[in-house]
């Protein structure tokens, strides 16, 4: 193939072809960094909470009227909840990941710190844990019962004796590994003990998109406490195919030992997920929209263009052919014009697509893209375009030689 | 002649449909993704309180010390201030208006012991608060300055809340149950929702959180806890006094100022006011306050989610495209019609009238772009309501403004990409191109 003829060519419709190089290095700028947000976005929706997703509800309660006796009704509730017969485990709690707000303990590694080593969320919970929650303990164990103390709100002190913390917790306090027995101070007089270590738990703040040193969304701390507080989260985990039967039983029996009290949010964990995730999931599927439709708008620009072109070149391509060009020889001329000028695109494309993402990562904490979204980006709009010329060079093929030079 | 022109226009345009349709259709997708992002973010970012926005101040103080605590500001500033130094601030009594405020959940029994009780969110504020944000008053009116003083069980009710517990009747001296206490309801709003919620943007900033308002005093008397954000510097508190007197910031604290120079006396008290903490021992650091006025807040505390920064960026870029694309498109069909133009041109019209003829035909297909447009954003607005925030419903909708801006831009923009064809158009030599016919 002769690109020189070509770009002899090109020079005589120097803007129309800049039009359509600026277009597609502008789409697959544009189609790269919305492919690298998505897929950054759909990661951040598919880490795992570290619960046992599939079997897990909340109950928010609230008691009202006197508040005699609450550690006595929240027991109660917790055995009524415990006994119905889809319902494995319950545990009575402050909070749970994904929820959106919770406890945000400052820890210290030792009692004079004035600054936390590490924030993290902070669970209170029981024995009932470990089948509740259906967290993965990689070392050591969970809470005893005789360990666990009563939190009445604002008025006991924060400490405890022990505590479990989740791996990428105990990594950023002790990044030796050795956090296994270590002591953690959550005030300035007493220490708590690491005692256990659970995979992952994730914060309730983890969708929220803050800042990770400040609001880290894997570190959890859990200590062994009873939430006696009018308002709590029951956390229960039922048996395989119980959860909407227990979904429904479960507020008609904390209704049936009191109807003093509120309850609210009774909500499947995958509601939870899909709540919190709204936003970041609409993002993927508005960019996944404006991608496509963006590829759609260039696809058709190069169509429209280079049928014109093939319209006002008539005369001339009856001519090569009647000198001897193949349509084969033709069709290669449109796809390599049209090559030729994407190509130049993309590169530009591909420079414009890095730096914008570099930009959009000082701008909104994003981390920069894989070289693989550039490649992907460019070879989409090159294929397409490629796509958009085999019509009308297919009708530039089909000139025929006589038709042509009858007109002049 | 104009008339003329346009026949002509719309005559050209039907020649070339194929053609007229993509440079229509590229427009018409341009504008209906920008717009929509555009209409979205202008909800956003609007103005809660235009008349007064200028006059309202969110203040500041450190009471961290530089590089401590668990701000996530750049200032180093808090967004909340703690309690001492927001009683410090109302006792000064330096603001034409002022208040501390905050939002808490209580428990509501309804009169009817056959309903359950419900939870709601109360926001604690001074009398003042409604003044100065110019809440209306559907029926009765606000607390008194005595009320807060004296600590009264009395309260406020929005116009939802009413018509919940009392059916939209005039509920003023009726009485609810708050946490097992009676209030006295003193007076309702009418249907009043500054978005976002400036004064409080931590619980629904596009929802609006609260459902009734109580005096400040007695929220504090009752040891009503705080829902939103509460940080402290270290280690939290153990009791309600300790709480109070701690370094933790949750308190939201507002001032209205007049003018200018009520600013300067303002901010001179607030330097002095921590000057003074740092001759007493309180603060080690020198004074760090700021005021900020309703919008210079809204930016500084970033209330458009990055999701809505992206998607305004991405749909302008597409609307770039979109109308380079038309532009190509324009370019062809003009210089397709070279040799109509050089016959006209020797039939003897200037360059200028060619000119006006190519340029009602781009600004024809520019209004079909941005009509079709418009239809686009308007459906494009109905699924960013489902696809993002729920608090989006009824925010975002086009109004009059909307619709002019996306004909004004799918006009002006197709105009601006069809000038340069236009000139090559009215560049033909008509000779040139005759001879070649």
């Amino acid at each position: 193939m002769e690109l020189v003829p070509i770009i002899l060519q090109l020079r005589r419709r120097k803007l129309g072809a800049f039009l359509v190089g600026l277009q597609v290095a502008l789409t697959i700028a544009i189609v790269c960094n919305s492919l690298a947000i998505i897929h950054q976005r759909l990661e951040q929706i598919r880490r795992p909470s570290g619960l046992d997703e599939a079997n897990t509800f909340t109950i928010w309660n609230e008691f009202v009227g006197p508040s005699a006796d609450l550690a006595a009704r929240i027991q109660g509730d917790v055995a009524a909840l415990r006994s119905l017969p889809g319902v494995s485990d319950v545990s009575a709690t402050n909070g749970f990941p994904l929820r959106g707000y919770g406890f945000r303990a400052a820890l210290k590694l030792a009692p004079e710190q004035r600054q936390a080593a590490a924030y993290a969320a902070e669970y209170h919970v029981d024995q009932h844990v470990a089948g509740a929650w259906g967290l993965k303990l990689l070392a050591g164990r969970w809470f005893m019962p005789d360990e666990i103390r009563d939190d009445i709100g604002g008025d006991t002190d924060r400490s405890s004796a022990t505590a479990v913390v989740s791996k990428s917790l105990a990594q950023a306090l002790y990044p030796a590994g050795d956090a296994l027995g270590k002591d953690i101070y959550l005030d300035s007089v007493n220490h708590t003990r690491i005692v256990g270590i659970v995979d992952r738990a994730q914060a309730p703040w983890a969708a929220n998109g803050l800042k990770e040193s400040e609001w880290p969304s894997e570190h959890s701390v859990f200590l062994p406490k009873h939430e006696i507080r009018r308002s709590l989260v029951y956390l229960v985990h039922t048996r395989i195919g119980q959860q909407d039967a227990m979904m429904s039983a479960a507020p008609k029996a904390l209704f049936k030992l009191s109807r003093a009290r509120i309850v609210d949010d009774v909500k499947s964990f995958a509601q939870t997920r899909a709540e919190i995730y709204h936003a970041a999931r609409g993002l993927s599927v508005t960019l996944a929209i404006l991608s496509i439709l963006l590829l759609g708008v260039a696809t058709c620009g190069i169509f429209g263009l280079t049928t014109f072109w093939v319209t006002q070149r008539r005369r001339q391509i009856g001519m090569r052919r009647a000198l001897g060009a193949r349509r084969s020889h033709i069709l290669e001329y449109f796809h390599t014009e049209n090559l030729l000028i994407t190509g130049a695109g993309a590169m530009l494309g591909v420079a414009l697509g890095l730096a914008a993402n570099l930009w959009l990562a000082t701008q909104w904490q994003l981390r920069p893209m894989a070289v693989g979204y550039l490649l992907i980006g460019a070879f989409l709009v090159l294929a397409l375009s490629q796509a958009a010329v085999i019509w009308p060079a297919l009708r530039a093929a089909s000139i025929s030689p006589a038709s042509a030079m009858r007109d002049i | 002649m104009f008339g003329y022109y346009f026949s002509l226009g719309l005559r050209s345009l039907r020649r070339n449909a194929v053609l007229t349709i993509l440079m229509i259709a590229a427009i018409a997708v341009g504008i209906g993704a920008s717009m929509t992002t555009l209409t979205v973010f202008r909800a956003m970012s609007g103005d809660p309180i235009p008349q007064k926005s200028s006059r309202l101040f969110a203040v500041q103080i450190d009471n961290f010390g530089p590089g401590k605590g668990g701000t996530t500001s750049p200032d180093g500033l808090s967004d909340q201030i703690d309690y001492i130094d927001a009683m410090a601030l109302m006792q000064g009594h330096v603001a034409k208006r002022q208040s501390a405020l905050f939002l808490t959940r209580l428990s509501l029994r309804p009169p009817d012991a056959q309903q359950k009780p419900f939870k709601v969110l109360v926001r604690a504020a001074y009398a003042n608060f409604f003044p100065m944000f110019d809440a209306p008053f559907k029926f009765g009116a606000s607390w008194t300055a005595a009320d807060d003083t004296a600590r009264s069980a009395v309260v406020v009710l929005t116009s939802a809340m009413n018509d919940k517990l009392f059916g939209g009747a005039n509920s003023v001296g009726k009485t609810i149950r708050l946490d097992n206490e009676l209030y006295t309801v003193r007076g309702v709003l009418n249907d009043w929702h500054p978005t976002p919620q400036f004064y409080d943007l931590n619980v629904a900033p596009f929802g609006g959180s609260d459902e009734m308002y109580l005096p400040f005093s007695r929220a504090i008397d009752k040891h009503m806890a705080a829902v939103g954000h509460v940080s402290c510097k270290a280690v939290s508190p153990v009791g309600w006094e300790a709480f109070l007197q701690s370094d933790c910031v949750w308190l939201q604290f507002w001032v209205e100022l007049p003018d200018t120079a009520a600013v300067d006396q303002y901010r001179l008290f607030l330097n002095n006011y921590a000057a003074e903490q740092q001759r007493t021992g309180r603060f080690n650091w020198p004074p760090h306050t700021q005021l900020r006025d309703v919008m210079s807040w809204l930016q500084y505390r970033h209330v458009v989610p990055s999701e809505v920064n992206i998607l305004l960026l991405v749909s302008f870029g597409f609307l770039l495209v979109c109308l380079l694309n038309a532009m190509g498109l324009m370019l062809a069909k003009i210089m397709g019609r070279a040799s109509d133009i050089g016959v006209r041109r020797a039939l003897g019209a200037s360059r200028r009238e060619i000119f006006v003829q190519c340029l009602i035909e781009t600004g024809v297909v520019g209004l079909a772009g941005g009509l079709f447009g418009l239809l686009l954003t308007a459906l494009g607005l109905l699924a960013a309501r489902a696809l993002l925030t729920k608090e989006f419903v009824g925010l975002a909708h086009l109004d009059g403004v909307d619709v002019a801006v996306a004909l004004i831009v799918g006009v002006l923009a197709t105009v601006a990409a069809g000038l340069y064809p236009t000139w090559r158009a009215a560049n033909v030599q008509p000779a040139w191109q005759l001879k070649t016919q």
